[in-house]
């Protein structure tokens, strides 16, 4: 029992989601009551898992030829694993309680849960996999189970190109994560994790060799977690629906790319270059996009920038080779991601599906268990003490000025950014006069929806002190920095929220105008254009060679008369396909006679 | 029973054209040989290397010529995966409007030949199956194709006619490239011959390249290939679904089976050749497939395309990579016909398959939707489908060819460039389905009717096939891995 207990984690969503597909799709009631049944036995086993620190799973083979290839099914029991499964499959449970509500009179219920299974069991899988190919099997499950959920809505223009981009998106990382796979197998003769670990040291004679495979393999985690320059899916995938914002493009699948990195730091650790590659490449995503939040006007897009900042320092954490720091921001962000994002799927719901940030205002009063969740969510964001934020942007924060003080500047001012959109969002949203109708007429959601709320603000609040009782992490904080980054830390929060106050107060539209932060700095654009000029521009011109130089020269030169084909087209002239075809036959036969005789 | 699989359906087939009932007589004739199949596969010794379940009917003992049929794990997946489609394929053809008994017959007389050649031992009759499955193919896109059908037909013919003589030419050579004492139709013995070097290696690059040819044009191999797309676009859907799916894959059964035990001197002599003639299979028709305006080029242009991921596993000629090719056979088999067949029932419902006019189908056909969803996702190489298990067995195989560390030699970057090929085909993939069955329907669309439930019957089957060998891919690595391990250490 105690080896197939580890298993049940994954199996059970698995199933929910195979029978919900194969034989209750007409039942909608009867489909989400077995996929948050199957949410919950994973939730248990999890926590079942966690508590009994022996536990040990089964193995099987997946694919295995002799010594040169074996890929097992096996399953990772660590630490930091069986926090994860609890993490994830809590918080999943939670968003399948909520979905209940959110999506209660959705006609396509049944798919949305079996796809809500499903990417359970594709992101336990990823937390629980024990070696690069099966991750990759999980990590490929994940997309696509996102592919799905954003296109719930698939009879939507905007939903169906959100989910092509991101599957596309993310492909283009996992391209570079294969070829990463793939040389450290070749150079360890191994895909499994704890096997590979112990032969990294026979490589530190190619450096070269192990940053490009170092770097190919942050390529994944760069698609997976909207990391720039691959970071352009993400907002769009906002079209999906509010619970998936909150549960994949949030708190578990984009986190996914943190984890891998985490699980897989014996690779990136070897190579100083990669990490200094990938240190900047947090830093980049997120002041970028802060900058980009501060001039949103979806409230669920704000939200998805201040998801890529803070997985931005989250990846700074893990170039600056700091596994506990990267891990701990993962799950504070992880409970106040998802709530800010459930929060905010109250406040659309019961303003019947409005997102744009200037058409609320007021609604404290209206529904004041949402602001009171959705302010402890924001207070925890921006990293005001105490909440859960605060120590885990604040661990990553020493780190930076211990180890990298430009990196350390540019966190800072992404603080300071922080605090500024936060407030923004918050001041609009929550403060001020009702500026619409359904803002002013608005009520607030039914249990089904604040209970989860309040179960996460706790969380969001408490989370930092959690982490400390428990001794989970070792932070590497020292007594004199101690004290000035925080008090650093601090300053640009107030700066930057008072900034924000300052200048929204009692505004009824955005008095500031930057195109370029509007725009996104022109990503979008910029991708357009290169796809046009690079793959649309080099397709057409093979679909040109093709018809009328491939295909054209060979039909061509057969009609000259060319030897053989010329022979052939005038048995065609015979002009009866099944004449053809019998002497076609005979003229075999006769050729096989003829060569076997001699 | 490798016996019931080859001439149930060549039986049925004279049985139709005598006049027994099409419809009832083809499926019950499918139904028998993939139960057939099912039970070869039920009964196959793993621990056995050889051939199981011989039959031989000496012909000519002179020439050593026999009809000589069995299966070893290789012939088997060869087998199942004809029977497979065999049966969808009719399940999917329905009520034909002209000449219905010449119609099924034609279908039955494609699984019957390419089951025999796939079972065949004997050279003689592995190449005659093939030629008495050509046939019918031609009639099927002749007699009862699309708008395009005549110039198609046309154009499928001369190519695959020329592809089958230099084939040809290719094995009478090898039969005469063994010394007279060795010299035999049966491909046990050339084998034999060829482990104990009876083959030269002159006569290897020569005979190779013939055979690479000659099945290159069978398989669509660039610059072999345009015929390909056009011919399946205008060919009736259940013919699309056998050629694509069973008969294009004789070719690359056949240099699995002769090329890689036999030639292996030749395979080493021509590897760059075949990587730079694949690489233009994945890469550039790759991007022609991204061009292409209506939903069935695309299908028969991505089909082509991912012959070159089977062409990376052969080329690879190791045990990984081999292997991994023949999964990938036989995923690519399931999933190319399940994508036509659902195509031709879009076709039959609109009349028409380019994107412009397409748009939001699944709101109205939500089960084509979730089925045509599967098949394109089991293209573009989604784990848990047979074809990722196929894909990283060939990539992981390709890789480790002539490594060395510190420098990347052509089969890394092949390797490389096909992995960006599977970017490219999720492209192409993935916006084909956008443009066929999501976004905004028009109004036109609103009144078509899903699938009949008869048809969940093939879509199930293929379906299931392909999950069961995606999460179990063991059970045909541990049928045909042991062949392979036997094939390439004889040559060394």
């Amino acid at each position: 029992m105690n080896s197939i207990l580890p298993w049940l984690i994954l199996l059970a969503p698995l199933v929910s989601a195979a029978v919900i597909t194969l034989f209750t799709l007409r039942w909608k009631t009867l489909s989400s009551a077995i996929s948050v049944a199957a949410v919950f036995v994973s939730f248990i086993c999890s926590c079942l898992i966690f508590t009994h620190r022996t536990s040990a799973a089964a193995e099987f083979t997946w694919i295995g030829i002799g010594s040169v290839f074996q890929v097992p099914l096996g399953l990772t029991l660590d630490q930091l694993s069986r926090m994860m499964t609890v993490l994830v499959s809590g918080i999943g449970a939670l968003i399948h309680v909520y979905s209940l509500g959110y999506m209660r009179d959705d006609e396509g219920k049944s798919r949305y849960f079996a796809a809500l299974s499903l990417f359970m069991f594709a992101m336990l899988g990823i937390v629980l996999a024990n070696n690069f190919v099966m991750l990759f099997i999980f990590w490929e499950l994940v997309g696509f189970t996102s592919y799905l959920l954003i296109g719930h809505w698939f009879y939507r223009d905007a939903a169906a190109d959100a989910a092509n981009k991101a599957f596309i998106t993310t492909r283009i990382g996992d391209f570079g994560f294969m070829i990463g796979i793939l040389m450290i197998w070749i150079a360890t003769g191994s895909v499994v994790f704890a096997e590979i670990a112990p032969r990294m040291s026979g490589l530190t004679n190619h450096p070269a060799f192990l940053t490009i495979s170092a770097l190919l393999i942050c390529c994944g985690a760069v698609g997976k977690s909207a990391q720039f320059p691959l970071h352009v899916w993400l907002p769009d995938a906002m079209e999906g629906p509010t619970p998936i914002s909150a549960l994949i493009h949030a708190a578990t699948m984009v986190a996914a790319g943190v984890y891998m990195l985490v699980r897989v730091a014996f690779v990136i650790q070897t190579s100083p270059a990669a990490l200094l590659v990938v240190a900047w490449i947090g830093t980049i995503t997120a002041v970028m996009a802060a900058l980009i939040a501060t001039q949103q006007d979806d409230i669920k897009r704000i939200l998805a920038y201040s998801t890529l900042s803070q997985l931005g320092y989250m990846i700074m954490a893990v170039g600056l080779a700091s596994n506990d720091a990267a891990m701990f921001h993962l799950f504070t962000h992880a409970f106040f991601k998802a709530l800010l994002f459930l929060a905010a799927g109250s406040v659309i719901v019961m303003l019947h599906h409005e997102q744009n940030i200037w058409n609320m205002g007021g609604l404290r009063l209206k529904l004041p268990i949402t602001f009171v969740t959705f302010a402890a969510g924001a207070l925890a964001l921006i990293g005001c003490p105490p909440f859960s934020g605060f120590f885990s942007k604040d661990a990553i924060l020493v780190l930076a000025y211990e180890r990298n003080v430009p990196i350390f500047a540019v966190a800072l001012f992404t603080a300071f950014l922080t605090a500024f959109y936060v407030i923004r969002l918050l001041v609009i949203v929550f403060f001020g006069d009702a500026r619409t109708e359904s803002a002013s007429e608005s009520r607030e959601s039914s249990p089904v929806m604040t209970v989860p709320l309040i179960v996460l603000a706790i969380l969001a609040t408490l989370g930092g002190f959690a982490f400390f009782t428990r001794n989970f992490l070792t932070l590497p904080i020292e007594k004199e920095v101690a004290i000035i980054v925080p008090a650093l830390a601090i300053a640009a929060l107030i700066v930057g929220g008072g900034l924000a106050i300052a200048i929204y107060r009692n505004r009824a539209s955005e008095p500031i105008d930057l195109q370029l932060l509007r725009h996104k700095f022109y990503f979008d654009e910029f991708y357009s254009w290169l796809v046009y000029w690079t793959q649309e521009l080099l397709a057409r011109i093979s679909a040109f060679t093709d018809r009328w130089i491939i295909d054209a020269s060979a039909v061509g030169g057969s009609s000259r008369g060319t030897w053989g084909t010329g022979a052939l087209l005038r048995l065609i002239q015979v002009g009866n396909l099944q004449a053809y075809v019998f002497l076609f036959g005979l003229g075999i036969v006769a050729l096989i006679y003829f060569a076997v005789f001699h | 029973m490798v016996l019931l699989t080859i001439f149930c359906p060549i039986i049925a087939a004279i049985a139709i054209m005598m006049g027994a009932s099409a419809r009832k007589t083809a499926l019950t004739a499918s139904v028998l040989t993939f139960a057939a199949a099912l039970f070869l596969l039920a009964s196959f010794d793993y621990s056995q290397r050889n051939f199981q379940h011989v039959t031989s009917f000496p012909i000519s003992p002179e020439w050593r010529l026999s009809f000589t049929t069995g299966v070893d794990g290789l012939s088997l997946i060869m087998v199942l995966l004809g029977s497979i489609v065999t049966l969808a394929a009719i399940w999917f053809a329905g009520a034909i409007d002209r000449s219905e008994n010449a119609f099924y017959a034609c279908l039955l007389l494609i699984s019957g030949g390419a089951i025999g050649a796939f079972a065949s031992i004997d050279l003689f009759f592995f190449y005659a199956f093939h030629e008495l499955a050509l046939i019918p193919t031609f009639l099927l896109i002749g007699v009862w194709g699309g708008a395009n059908r005549v110039a198609a037909a046309w154009k499928i013919t001369i190519y695959l006619a020329i592809g089958s003589f230099i084939l040809l030419l290719g094995l009478i050579l090898l039969y005469q490239s063994v010394p007279l004492g060795w010299r035999s139709f049966d491909i046990r013995a050339l084998q034999t011959a060829a482990a104990s070097g009876q083959i030269t290696v002159d006569a290897q690059r020569h005979v190779y390249l013939l055979l690479l040819i000659g099945f290159g044009i069978l398989i669509a191999l660039f610059p072999f290939h345009t015929w390909a797309p056009e011919a399946y676009a205008a060919a009736p859907a259940p013919a699309a679904m056998l050629h694509a799916g069973v008969l294009k894959k004789f070719g690359l059964y056949g240099l699995l089976r002769l090329a890689i035990p036999m030639l292996p001197e030749g395979a080493r002599h021509w590897a760059t050749l075949l990587v730079v003639l694949l690489l233009g299979n994945i890469i550039y028709v790759g991007l022609v497939t991204i061009a292409q305006k209506r939903l069935d080029w695309m299908l028969g242009y991505s089909s082509v395309m991912h012959m070159g991921y089977i062409f990376l596993g052969i080329a690879s000629a190791n045990v990984l990579g081999t292997t991994g090719a023949v999964v990938l056979i036989f995923a690519h088999g399931l999933s190319i016909a399940l994508l036509f067949g659902l195509a031709g029932e879009l076709r039959k419902r609109t009349g028409t398959l380019a994107f412009d006019d397409l748009g939001g189908l699944a709101k109205v056909m939500p089960f084509a939707g979730l089925a045509f969803g599967l098949g394109v996702f089991a293209a573009v190489g989604l784990p848990g489908f047979a074809n990722f298990a196929g894909e990283i067995m060939i990539f992981f195989g390709a890789f480790r060819d002539g490594w060395d560390i510190g420098h990347f030699h052509i089969f890394q970057v092949a390797t490389v460039l096909a992995l960006w090929g599977v970017v490219i085909s999720t492209v192409y993939m993935l916006r084909a389905y956008r443009r066929a069955f999501m976004g905004a329907i028009s109004e036109q669309w609103k009144s078509l009717l899903d699938l009949r439930p008869a048809l969940h019957v093939p879509v199930t089957l293929l379906v299931a096939a392909l999950l069961c060998y995606g999460f179990f891919p063991q059970s045909f690595v541990r049928m045909v891995a042991p062949t392979f391990r036997a094939y390439l250490s004889a040559n060394k």
